[in-house]
């Protein structure tokens, strides 16, 4: 078996707040800068991803994200208890964060 | 990914000194590097002083503002503003009432705010920070001073609240204090400040801290100081599991700084202040992430599950009959900040009748094009938590405001009046932002010489702009104090006692852990210091607290910098409950603006309690005291916030 098992503590609650893409992240750290509770720690081996240590800590503020280079490299979704939903008006349609099959993105920027 | 962090655990990331000392000395040194303290400092380097600032995380993105901010408070000295300072704070009066002006502070607080905060905000604008409609996006819309590009939010007819696009504040803030040589400490939690002798109530030289990275010691020796934390927070309710993400403030505003006031036996007040508002329920959600409309959402249009829409009324009861009306003052209404057009109070009754069917729903794609883009578009793009957090998480998830009516939370009709409900479900906070904390005179000083305060330390003020107003202010004072001030000098003793104390967590093999002890001090709070007050009930409280300190307070146990830094809040906060309960035993009555209720004394607000009371401590003793309210008016001050302004504003 390749996988091995190991006796270890429960995952941390919530557990899936940030994660990071291994493939896109370049392991430059900038993620870490912007954290205000030290979410993210560096990785020992340079040029790695961040290690995502404390994920219960997190505010979900987004800064991580924010200040990261390359786009899509660190996805943020809410804790389970916190998604929330809406309705379309025209159809009655229910869609939430977290579905199966959501709607397409929307890529209308923010002002400003 | 804790599979990845337990299969591959290594030694901590940060190179670790425990004890290792770094010693600084500053002219200023400011504690918290939120809005509050990015401004001061600015201002007091610009004025020639040497500045630290010091912070628990980091600079470039902490405090209640990291995330930026959409509307701008109380600029009511902008070209297009229809409202004096002195006419504003007869608003605010009436609007909260005598003992505080709830996110504005008190009445100094509030009216620096109103005098500077639109000089604040220029200053923004000058590092690069959008707070006009430069794009030209809003042209025509009833919101916009078509001279001044400047575009209003809330009461259309004053115009004294200014919608910024200012999502990266904070970024700019530091890059200009980097820009002007402010020396920066990040990630560095301050345990106390250090005072002259180290005797509580004497004059402030600095302060010490630990690097939650490192387990550094540093030492900051400071001619002046100024105090810019936050309230504290996670006093009545504490769970990352429950709570977490959707926590109101951010995680790093707990009680150390309150505490280290306490410490160095600074006056403070209205600490027996709670249940004010209903700060945040145990299930809320993340702030603006539900349908409302408050605030940010204000003035949304609200519809029931089948599509009925709640009405609006002005202040005086009156039916809105269009969105337009939303946004401006009722007859006879000078100008409004919370007291304006809302939803029916009646909306609870009606919802219990059956009147208005649960899940209500947020409906932008039936408000105008240029208020939903404002909402949406500007407002939730920009304000502090919400740009990545909930506009492109939703957008992510195909959100489209032209076309989705978002959720409001399903709570009990009772609590359905308006307001944010995105927070208001299952257990609560009691503590509100109009909460307590040190007293300050004109000069933003403390009753301590050299220590100063600004942002939300002020009579808990917390908004953006009057963070930014009341941080320029202090700094000018403590600027100038510094000039003359003599050499600080730093008691070796209150050092070696200090450092024996924040490390104790760290030298043990086991021990409880930071969270169930947060967790326990909540406890404690929600039931000896919550919904039932009395002599006996508080005396129990501080049994428990005091019965804690000498055994789980006492088996604290920190395994590396981080856990060290949440077992020195946790620390601070047994404090801090303490002086709660403490001022709230004093307080022996019960008040209704206060949001405090004694069982044994039931009589609410008698005459000989219209008052501030205030406390701290002496030679190990509790002093109590009084302030009338509105003090800031009566001697020795000047009888007019003009006068007193001139005589102390340093401008």
């Amino acid at each position: 078996m390749e996988d091995a098992v190991y006796m270890m503590p429960n995952p941390v609650t919530p557990n899936q707040c940030v994660v990071i893409n291994p493939d896109l992240c370049q392991g430059c750290n900038a993620c870490i800068e912007a954290c205000r509770t030290d979410v993210l720690v560096p990785n020992l081996e340079k040029g790695q991803p961040p290690v995502v240590l404390y994920p219960d800590e997190c505010w979900f503020c987004g800064c991580c994200l924010g200040n990261c280079p390359v786009p899509g490299a660190i996805r943020m979704d809410f804790p389970m208890n916190q998604r929330v939903g809406w309705k379309r008006k025209a159809t009655g349609e229910y869609f939430r964060i977290g579905m199966k099959n959501p709607p397409p993105p929307n890529t209308r920027p923010p002002i400003g | 990914m804790s599979e990845q962090v337990y299969e591959k655990l290594k030694k901590w990331p940060y190179p670790v000194n425990y004890g290792k000392e770094n010693e600084i000395t500053a002219d200023v040194l400011i504690i918290g590097g939120g809005i509050a303290g990015c401004h001061a400092a600015i201002s007091a380097i610009k004025r020639g002083a040497k500045v630290a600032v010091v912070e628990k995380g980091t600079v470039l993105r902490s405090g209640a503002g990291g995330d930026g901010v959409d509307h701008w408070h109380l600029a009511c000295t902008n070209p297009a503003s229809k409202i004096t300072p002195e006419e504003m704070m007869g608003v605010l009066k009436s609007t909260f009432g005598e003992y505080g002006y709830g996110e504005f502070g008190n009445g100094i607080a509030a009216y620096i705010s109103s005098r500077e905060s639109y000089d604040a905000m220029l200053d923004i604008e000058k590092m690069g920070v959008k707070v006009r409609d430069v794009d030209d996006l809003f042209v025509g819309a009833p919101f916009r001073d078509e001279k001044t590009k400047l575009l209003f939010a809330y009461d259309y007819d004053n115009r004294f609240t200014i919608r910024v696009q200012a999502a990266n504040v904070k970024p700019a803030l530091q890059k200009e204090m980097k820009r002007l040589g402010v020396a920066i400490y990040d990630r560095i939690i301050v345990t106390r400040l250090l005072t002259e002798g180290g005797k509580p109530g004497n004059r402030v030289v600095g302060a010490m801290g630990v690097n939650v990275h490192t387990g550094e010691f540093y030492i900051f020796k400071a001619r002046a100081t100024i105090i810019s934390t936050s309230i504290p927070n996670g006093l009545w309710m504490f769970s990352t599991e429950l709570k977490g993400a959707a926590a109101l403030q951010e995680p790093n505003l707990t009680p150390e700084s309150m505490a280290m006031l306490w410490d160095a036996g600074a006056e403070l007040t209205m600490m027996e202040a709670s249940g004010t508002r209903m700060q945040s329920g145990g299930f809320s959600y993340l702030m603006y992430s539900t349908g409302n409309s408050h605030n940010t959402w204000f003035a949304c249009t609200l519809v029931d599950a089948d599509g009925k829409e709640i009405p609006w009324v002005d202040r005086n009861g009156k039916v809105l009959k269009t969105v337009e009306e939303r946004y401006h003052c009722a007859p006879g209404q000078r100008a409004f900040v919370y007291d304006g057009p809302r939803l029916t109070p009646d909306l609870p009754e009606r919802i219990a009748k059956g009147e208005f069917k649960l899940p209500l729903y947020a409906d932008l794609p039936g408000m105008p094009e240029h208020e939903r883009r404002a909402i949406w578009g500007l407002m939730v793009g920009n304000e502090g938590k919400t740009r990545i957090p909930i506009y492109w998480t939703f957008q992510n998830w195909g959100f489209d405001p032209d076309k989705d009516m978002l959720q409001a939370t399903v709570q009990p009709p009772d609590l359905y009046t308006w307001g944010a409900w995105w927070k208001t479900y299952g257990p609560r906070q009691y503590r509100g932002m109009a909460g307590g904390g040190p007293v300050f005179d004109w000069d933003l000083k403390t009753n301590l010489e050299g220590l100063y305060a600004a942002g939300s330390t002020l009579a808990c003020g917390a908004n953006h702009s009057g963070s930014a107003s009341t941080g320029r202010y202090a700094a000018r004072k403590a600027t100038k104090y510094a000039a003359t001030a003599r050499e600080p000098v730093i008691d070796r003793k209150q050092v070696d006692a200090e450092k024996a104390r924040v490390y104790a967590s760290v030298n043990r093999k086991d021990g409880m852990g930071w969270k169930e002890l947060k967790m326990g001090l909540v406890r404690i709070m929600q039931d000896y210091c919550g919904e039932c007050k009395s002599e006996e009930i508080l005396q129990t409280g501080l049994r428990w607290l005091n019965s804690m300190r000498e055994s789980e307070i006492a088996s604290a146990w920190a395994r590396n910098p981080h856990e060290l830094g949440r077992i020195l809040e946790a620390l601070a906060q047994v404090t801090l409950n303490e002086v709660i309960m403490k001022a709230t035993l004093a307080h022996t009555a019960s008040s209704r603006p206060l949001g405090l209720k004694r069982l044994d004394y039931p009589q609410m607000d008698p005459p000989e309690w219209r008052k501030y009371m205030t406390i701290r401590q002496e030679n190990g003793k509790i002093k109590t005291g009084e302030l009338p309210l509105n003090y800031w008016l009566l001697p020795p001050n000047a009888p007019t916030y003009e006068e007193n302004y001139r005589k102390h504003s340093e401008i």
